[in-house]
């Protein structure tokens, strides 16, 4: 039941089709029509990937935290701060070898969005602050600290490079979009599967989704929450700086100011239509990362002479969408945003 | 205890004084000196940083001049967010209907020649309500009817907002797609809008040097507008009501649904009224560059004023002496005036949170932190 939500079921079968349709465009003359290459091509479908692994992390930072009870919406501030730790370990290790600098730099947003995700627990469970409230601190904070701080002469050098998967990678037009990646993205591929397993299938899960939804009774079985809180909200924050050394990393290879570029908050709408579950968040991460994979192949393309403008507004729109209509009722986790104390310390 | 039982009203009075007064200024005085930390951190100097930041917003008739100018956008944005906020909505959607106003009042502003001031100028003002009015009303209306969380759906209108107002001066692409309405041709490849007619200009109050305009009492106007509504009116008990305990005010038998539709409405106006008033007084047209930080800047002013209209007043006028002098400092002690940001996220912490500044300056908590800002936190589930 976790596991096919219903919006898995729906992000799976519209992968399928996707599939098929990119198939067909490879090997068929299908492919000679412009609109069929802009829409199932093998370039888009690399897009949506590259599109989606930042996502697909921010919302798995999202479900870490909030199936504990605590909202984050300052998974974007995180992110951002991840990014900027990655670029500034990488670009003061240049002279190391490639990969040891590039898996320090990993290590280092790690380590900063863990202790944004520690600020935003210790704001939100130490000092009770309003939650949401505490998420855009967080966000202002990692733009502000990114902007004074950023040495704009500073080059990152190098970035980590596709690893084909042995054999994987041989398989025709599969191959060579799923198995010929980059390490962060198979990383990223892999979280989902521990999430899932961890949160479902372990007794820290089953801890995790005790103190987000009846923390009084997990208090009772001897639980201490707000140590799991703590926990699960640091975790969450490494996630999210993760994602943030993959636009820096992986992706781009270099650090802009305020590169998140609202990724942070596209992720934590992937959570929501992904009602909280990890596969749930893939598929919705897939379908925003494919809306955007749509703008730029319609902007390369130029098949058509709508402004850029709106043809940029489509990841918005089909996020608002989503979070009002496609997805009907969700149901976040029951003690969601609330501070939570025990009987004798009230 | 006994003390405190016999003197009750002492007792609420003090810790009003409290609420509004002690515990915002401490909350700047020690972001300031966070700020000044992060600076002696990073080998910047905090006193010749801070001596700028002063000179750059007092230090002159014209100094001066440009803070009150600065206040304006805030105390709107401010306004709009506290109005959400006295719903238990969030509005994080300012900028975007900021960026509208000024869209919807140019429009207006750059047609009609020779039409009177009197006509012409009201005509640009509403026209800017009412467009950041409806882009307010959608997270609003997706809320009530589908449950939608209005956070998300204002921050992806926010984008949408910058996308649409960047379409309107669109100088055109190469593959044939026609410019945006509102694009000046004569401007060639500049994404912006020709000036508005002067007869739909905001008036300077003084001559050249001080930059200040009438749009002042506008957003003064506003904030009594808005303190009255929301503390006399039926309306505003209403939406009181509903922000402190929804099950209970549809028990009691509110409307919830047209509250929170309202709530927006208006939130979205006073927020389009900034970006009218930035575009009608300041700008006279409008550039995809103006605009966008100030609607974000408007949440910390709102509960650094403690959602409260007069408050909202005092929070703009310590944010746009940052702003104001943020320039200045820059230009004074080299420090990058990006630490005004951080500076201003720090306050925002100490502001929400008072338990920690209650434990840095060991006051007596007043037992009551509920007091702090509480949003309705659900995600729209039920």
């Amino acid at each position: 039941m976790t596991f096919w939500s219903r919006t898995a079921k729906i992000s799976v079968s519209l992968a399928l089709i996707m599939m098929v349709m990119a198939i067909l465009v490879e090997i068929t003359p299908l492919g000679e029509n412009p609109w069929m290459r802009v829409f199932f091509g093998v370039s888009a479908l690399n897009f949506t990937l590259r599109a989606a692994i930042p996502l697909v992390l921010g919302a798995l930072s999202g479900i870490l935290c909030e199936r504990s009870g605590i909202i984050n919406i300052g998974i974007e501030g995180m992110m951002l701060a991840g990014a900027f730790a990655g670029f500034v370990a990488k670009s003061s290790t240049n002279d190391w070898p490639l990969y040891a600098s590039l898996l320090f730099s990993v290590l280092v947003a790690l380590g900063v969005g863990g202790l944004m995700g520690l600020l935003h627990g210790l704001f939100s469970i130490r000092f009770r602050m309003d939650q949401i409230i505490s998420g855009t601190v967080i966000i202002i904070l990692a733009a502000g600290l990114s902007s004074y701080l950023y040495d704009r002469d500073a080059i990152s050098a190098g970035k980590f490079t596709p690893i084909p998967i042995p054999l994987l990678s041989e398989i025709p037009l599969i191959g060579p979009v799923i198995f010929n990646n980059a390490p962060i993205t198979y990383v990223a591929l892999l979280l989902v599967l521990v999430v899932h397993i961890a949160i479902f299938h372990t007794r820290w899960g089953l801890r995790t989704r005790a103190v987000g939804e009846h923390p009084r009774a997990a208090d009772t079985e001897g639980i201490n929450v707000n140590r799991q809180r703590y926990f699960n909200t640091m975790l969450g924050g490494m996630l999210a700086g993760l994602a943030g050394g993959f636009l820096v990393l992986e992706a781009v290879g270099q650090f802009q100011e305020g590169m998140t570029a609202g990724r942070g908050f596209i992720s934590l709408a992937a959570m929501i239509f992904g009602n909280w579950t990890p596969f749930g968040a893939l598929g919705a991460a897939t379908l925003f990362g494919y809306t955007q994979a749509l703008q730029n192949e319609f902007l390369l393309a130029g098949v058509t002479t709508i402004p850029r403008q709106f043809v940029s507004m489509l990841p918005y729109i089909v996020t608002i969408v989503a979070v009002s209509g496609l997805v009907g009722r969700v149901r976040p986790p029951a003690a969601i945003g609330k501070s939570y104390d025990t009987e004798g310390n009230k | 205890m006994a003390q405190a039982n016999s003197n009750k009203t002492n007792s609420t009075q003090k810790r009003f004084f409290l609420g509004i007064f002690l515990i915002p200024f401490l909350a700047l005085l020690t972001a300031l000196v966070a700020g000044a930390v992060v600076m002696l951190a990073f080998r910047d100097d905090p006193i010749l940083a801070y001596q700028g930041l002063f000179q750059g917003a007092f230090g002159s008739g014209r100094a001066w001049s440009v803070t009150i100018r600065k206040m304006i956008p805030f105390i709107l944005t401010g306004l709009s967010v506290a109005v959400a906020f006295k719903a238990g909505l969030f509005n994080i959607g300012a900028s975007g209907q900021f960026v509208i106003g000024s869209v919807c009042s140019v429009a207006i502003g750059i047609h009609f020649e020779g039409l009177p001031m009197i006509i012409h100028l009201p005509l640009a003002i509403l026209s800017g309500m009412l467009g950041g009015m409806i882009w307010g009303a959608i997270p609003g209306l997706l809320k009530v009817t589908t449950g939608a969380h209005e956070v998300i759906v204002t921050i992806m209108m926010n984008y949408l907002a910058s996308l649409f107002a960047g379409w309107t001066v669109y100088a055109g692409g190469t593959q044939g797609q026609t410019p945006g309405p509102l694009w000046d041709r004569t401007a060639r490849a500049i994404s912006e809008t020709s000036d508005v007619f002067e007869s739909a200009q905001i008036p300077w109050l003084f001559g050249p040097p001080y930059r200040v305009h009438y749009g002042v009492f506008l957003a003064l106007i506003a904030v009594v507008v808005v303190w009255w509504l929301i503390y006399k009116t039926t309306i505003g008990f209403e939406i009181r009501t509903v922000g402190q305990n929804p099950k209970a005010a549809r028990y009691a038998g509110i409307r919830v649904e047209k509250t929170v539709v309202l709530t927006m409405c208006l939130a979205g106006a006073l927020a389009g009224l900034a970006g009218t008033i930035e575009a009608l007084g300041l700008n006279h047209k409008f550039a995809p560059e103006f605009g966008g930080q100030v609607g974000f800047d408007g949440i910390t002013v709102a509960l650094l004023g403690q959602t409260h209209p007069f408050g909202v007043v005092i929070a703009s006028f310590l944010f746009g002496a940052l702003d104001a002098g943020a320039a200045k400092m820059q230009f004074e002690s080299g420090v990058a005036a990006d630490i005004i940001q951080v500076i201003q996220a720090l306050v925002l912490a100490f502001v929400a949170a008072p338990l920690i500044i209650k434990a840095l300056f060991r006051l007596r908590s007043s037992g009551d932190e509920k007091h702090a800002t509480k949003l309705n936190t659900s995600w729209g589930g039920s």
